[in-house]
């Protein structure tokens, strides 16, 4: 199962930096990214390597399957994220 | 070469990312964060709520990068009327101004001065601790608390005002705050939302978490979540990401059938505006009237009052939080319509030739305005440091006629926190915190702060 960013993400670009296939979004020079509450990943696209759960500084990044229970509904919101954009672009 | 001195006024994360950005630069600058508080940080640590521990973690980050990679602290320092912006001009190469937006808008209604309403960016620095709000003793003996605005702060505040006081026990809320949130009568917040659910300011997970309290109760009219035509149509076409969950939430939370076993209860309430605060001595009640969404010429959404006709909520505490607002520095222009310091991509502008003034910079709040979180500081810091480093290879800095530091200004105070004395504050607070399984117990007053910082006393 992929990571998942939780919602104390303070939208640090860390993770987006460290990111080596570039799923993390939105980025800094997208569109939606002022309005984005927080940034997400994609779960088609990451590869589970680990590099984004380092640095990030507020500890927000979680194996799936290690998300705390009461931010369950992120893992939904990560895909439900890309799914919406898909649809968008 | 001599080296560059810089000083970043206001230690808040917009100054702290500006530090430690300039570091990651290279080690050819004198960084010094000069800040009015004794401890570094600002609404990391006095905004972020006490329930939100894992945002916090952010200053650990912060004092890696930034003291122990050598930029000095001169804490309880206020620039402005202990250290003025010509005596840092005589000094150092370039003056970063990072200090915020300190003060609160106004609703403009009357009744608002009465004791018993208050900004809520009041009510947060008292509950976390800010020295200037340590005194503020909000009257919670009232059942009622009526929260204005649509937020993350008026999201924070409903969560403090609710949550259940042995919950707040394992955080850093400051220990006045817990004694008088275990005495609270309040038991039902009203927050008010001038335009509907789809123009809510809430992070989803904001809004997520009221819900999730324990014996706490969110309540939405099932009127009140169904959108008006307009509001459909912009969320459908403008509407973000974060807008749709939170309809999707606010619906949720109308739908769901009432709760008789939860003791406190939020009331979100939407396309309800502030009117009138009553009361004689004290606050009574609020005067709410109710609006319409439009669309203006502009095609920007309004919020519209559709009649005279008032409701009248009973509450003895009023906490409004429609924005915050910046306050002018002396000798340093400023903005009188925008609220921030004239500037180009950071670059601090002279008011009358519209040119830069070397060797003058505004990052965070005080140069784009009160908005985003905490990271955005990040982008916004790295910008005014690109025009920094640009104007240094570009000999375009200030020339400084003295070689010092603020260091000169403050011969003779023993009350100047350095990193040092605020490294002697977390100790002394997380070791405090570790005694009790807290993450940390903060201390609030300022003389117990200057205390412990300058080894002269001990708050314990």
């Amino acid at each position: 199962m992929t990571y998942v960013i939780i919602g104390s993400c303070v939208k640090d670009d860390a993770c987006i930096e460290v990111c080596p296939v570039d799923c993390i979004h939105p980025r800094p020079e997208d569109p939606d990214f002022e309005t984005a509450e927080q940034l997400y990943i994609d779960p088609e696209e990451c590869i589970d390597c680990d590099a984004c759960v380092e640095a990030c500084p507020v500890d927000a990044i979680y194996p799936g399957a290690g998300v705390p229970a009461k931010d369950g509904d992120s893992i939904d919101l990560n895909a439900l994220f890309f799914a919406e954009r898909a649809v968008v672009r | 070469m001599s080296r560059t001195r810089i000083a970043i006024v206001g230690a808040g994360p917009a100054g702290a990312f500006t530090a430690s950005q300039l570091r990651r630069h290279g080690s050819w600058a004198d960084i010094d964060l000069i800040e009015r508080l004794p401890t570094p940080w600002g609404l990391l640590r006095a905004g972020v709520a006490p329930d939100h521990q894992e945002i916090k973690r952010l200053d650990e980050t912060f004092d890696r990068t930034i003291f122990r990679a050598g930029c000095r602290f001169y804490g309880n320092v206020a620039v402005g009327t202990d250290v003025a912006h010509t005596d840092l001009m005589r000094r150092y190469h370039a003056v970063v101004y990072a200090v915020g937006a300190q003060t609160d808008r106004a609703l403009g209604i009357p009744g608002e001065e009465l004791p018993g309403s208050l900004p809520a960016t009041a009510f947060v620095g008292w509950y976390n601790g800010h020295p200037d709000y340590c005194d503020l003793a909000p009257d919670l003996s009232h059942e009622t608390a009526v929260v204005i605005g649509n937020g993350n702060v008026a999201a924070d505040v409903a969560r403090l005002l609710t949550r259940d006081p042995d919950e707040l026990a394992r955080t850093d809320v400051a220990d006045h705050a817990l004694a008088a949130l275990r005495a609270s009568a309040v038991r039902r917040v009203v927050v008010l939302g001038r335009r509907g659910p789809a123009q809510a300011a809430f992070t989803n997970a904001e809004l997520r978490e009221l819900g999730r309290m324990a014996g706490v109760e969110v309540v939405v009219e099932p009127a009140e979540a169904q959108l008006d035509p307009v509001s459909e149509e912009w969320l459908a076409e403008e509407g973000t990401f974060t807008a749709r969950r939170n309809v999707e939430r606010l619906k949720e939370y109308a739908a769901a059938g009432r709760d008789a076993s939860a003791g406190r209860t939020i009331e979100l309430r939407f396309l309800r505006s502030p009117a009138a605060i009553r009361g004689t001595d004290h606050v009574e009640g609020i005067d709410v009237v109710t609006n319409e969404i439009t669309r203006d010429e502009r095609g920007v959404l309004r919020a519209r009052p559709v009649s005279e006709a008032t409701e009248t909520i009973p509450c003895g505490l009023v906490l409004r939080s429609v924005g915050y607002q910046a306050v002018p520095l002396p000798d340093v222009p400023f903005d009188e319509r925008s609220y921030v310091l004239p500037n180009d991509r950071g670059r601090v502008l002279d008011l009358d030739t519209g040119e830069a003034i070397p060797g003058v910079y505004a990052v965070g709040w005080i140069k784009r305005g009160p908005t985003g979180i905490l990271g955005t500081n990040k982008r916004d810091a790295e910008e005014t440091v690109r025009a920094l480093v640009e104007d240094l290879q570009a000999g375009r800095l200030n020339e400084p006629v003295e070689e010092g530091t603020v260091e000169d200004l403050l011969q003779g105070r023993d009350d100047v926190v350095t990193a040092a004395g605020w490294s002697a504050i977390d100790r002394h607070e997380l070791a405090a915190g570790a005694a009790g399984e807290r993450p940390r117990v903060k201390l609030a007053a300022r003389e117990e702060l200057l205390g412990v910082a300058t080894g002269t006393g001990d708050a314990a």
